[in-house]
């Protein structure tokens, strides 16, 4: 336990907390690329994954590019796209790696919720005389929340993760800590910066926790909520095993 | 396609090596998630802490892991066990809830039918429950299986030899062909041991493909689901 007591030595000393290359400031940098890249990743796959939930049409690409990503090392993604695009770019190269890891979670999470909305519900909404339109924004939408939220969840969770390693390629961050702590073997450097990566990691998966419990409409029993099993970049593959699952809780339990 | 011809003898060293890294934990976090899957769908109260604790573990990113390990369980930073630890812990902790959804998924009527025809509750798990959860198990280890390949190369960043040798070594001598190599190396391993995961699927479960016909008939979209990833 010493090896943590001298990290938090370290991370506590007061001049981790202020000035140039501070804690404060490698969180800064780190939330800062992982918001951008994540409102970009949001804009592009939520449309896209309601246009496949709502019509129907192309899961299969969808499926084949979410398998497809999950072999995708991310590492070598970074490191692909900053020495392709110019090592003067670091910061837009690693912003369009992020992206195109957390496509697909959130793709997977939107189309994925629009799919688990009862088809007897919609039937019901086409017949009362609701326009395609309002089928997906007043029907399908609110009861696929909970699940592009946990779509969402695994989305960011994959950026905060790919962002540390972007520390590599000069981007600073908050994996900055853990790899000088490694080439200059100051372990209580490397295992304090991981304690705040794994910190803010949790939070954010929190935070993420409490808008999906929330998220569940009102009135809308055995609402799904709990994260896609062990979501981990794979709501496909939950999706087919929750879809014997829940066939069996709705006839047994 | 010069640096790649010039370098096929280490590319192939570097995948034997990178298949035994990812094989390792692959395996051992298959064998861990069985048991404690089964617990976790057996006993209510098992499964909200198993799987509380399995998303939190998962939510640790690569890197921090690797380094927080080595100073709960003493073992060097830039060693090899370490990385299979660390990835052992991630495979168990996607693929132990699957293995909980898995046995859930099991008719069961199927299974008071073998207590009734007086099968023990030890047969009965390996005869009859085992068996019939294979297919939702199997989604859950192609998962844990792909990931694992791909989560291996991180292992570079703490000194740990893998295709992930070519991203920091092609990074530095700017050479995009090495890192390019490296990353389609990387994919190609994945989608074959992805492949031939699910052929031995296949071979061993061929009631998987009658029950999904029936699915497929029962419900469109979820037989949609399962052919697609299949």
């Amino acid at each position: 336990m010493n090896l943590f007591l001298d990290a938090f030595g370290w991370l506590f000393a007061p001049e981790q907390w202020t000035g140039a290359d501070s804690i404060p400031e490698r969180i800064g940098q780190h939330l800062f690329f992982t918001v951008i890249a994540f409102v970009i990743a949001s804009i592009i796959a939520i449309p896209l994954g309601y246009l496949i939930g709502h019509t129907g049409k192309g899961r299969e690409v969808a499926v084949a590019i979410s398998g497809a990503a999950r072999a995708l090392p991310s590492f070598g993604l970074i490191l692909l796209l900053v020495i392709l695009v110019g090592v003067l770019q670091i910061g837009p190269s690693v912003t369009a790696a992020l992206v195109i890891l957390a496509i697909p979670s959130i793709l997977a999470g939107a189309y994925a919720g629009l799919e688990s909305v009862d088809r007897r519900t919609i039937d019901a909404a086409r017949s009362v005389g609701m326009t395609e339109w309002q089928i997906l924004t007043k029907v399908e939408i609110p009861l696929g929340l909970p699940l592009l939220i946990s779509g969402l969840r695994s989305g960011l969770l994959q950026i905060v993760a790919t962002a540390t390693l972007a520390a590599y390629v000069g981007l600073g961050g908050l994996g900055f800590d853990i790899l000088q702590g490694i080439q200059t073997r100051n372990y209580p450097q490397t295992l304090g910066g991981a304690i705040v990566v794994v910190v803010l990691a949790l939070l954010l998966d929190a935070l993420f926790g409490l808008l999906e419990h929330f998220a569940v409409p009102k009135g809308v029993r055995g609402a799904r909520g709990g994260r896609i099993a062990s979501e981990a970049k794979a709501p496909i593959e939950a999706q087919k095993a929750g879809g014997v699952a829940q066939g069996v809780s709705a006839a047994g339990r | 396609m010069n640096w790649l011809s010039n370098n096929l003898d280490l590319v192939l060293e570097l995948t034997v090596q990178h298949l035994r890294l990812a094989v390792i934990p692959i395996v051992l976090g298959f064998v861990i998630s069985v048991p404690l899957g089964f617990v976790a769908y057996r006993y209510r109260v098992t499964r909200g802490i198993l799987l509380t604790v399995a998303g939190l573990l998962y939510t640790i990113p690569s890197l921090a892991l690797f380094v927080v390990l080595p100073a709960i369980t003493g073992i060097s930073v830039l060693s090899e066990t370490n990385l299979i630890i660390a990835l052992t812990i991630y495979a168990v902790a996607i693929m132990a809830r699957s293995v909980a959804d898995a046995f859930a998924s099991v008719d069961p009527g199927v299974r008071q039918a073998a207590t009734a025809v007086g099968y023990s509750s030890w047969r009965r798990f390996w005869a009859v429950e085992f068996p019939l959860a294979g297919p939702v198990m199997l989604a859950g280890l192609r998962v844990v299986a792909v990931s694992t390949i791909a989560l291996v190369t991180v292992g570079i960043l703490v000194g740990v030899q893998s295709l992930g040798y070519l991203f920091t070594n092609g990074f530095q001598r700017r050479i995009t062909e090495e890192i390019l190599t490296g990353v389609v190396m990387t994919m190609v391993i994945a989608l074959l041991v992805d492949l031939l995961l699910a052929l031995l699927g296949r071979a061993l479960m061929p009631w998987a493909r009658a029950t999904r016909s029936v699915s497929r008939r029962a419900r469109p979209r979820d037989a949609a689901v399962g052919g697609a990833s299949a």
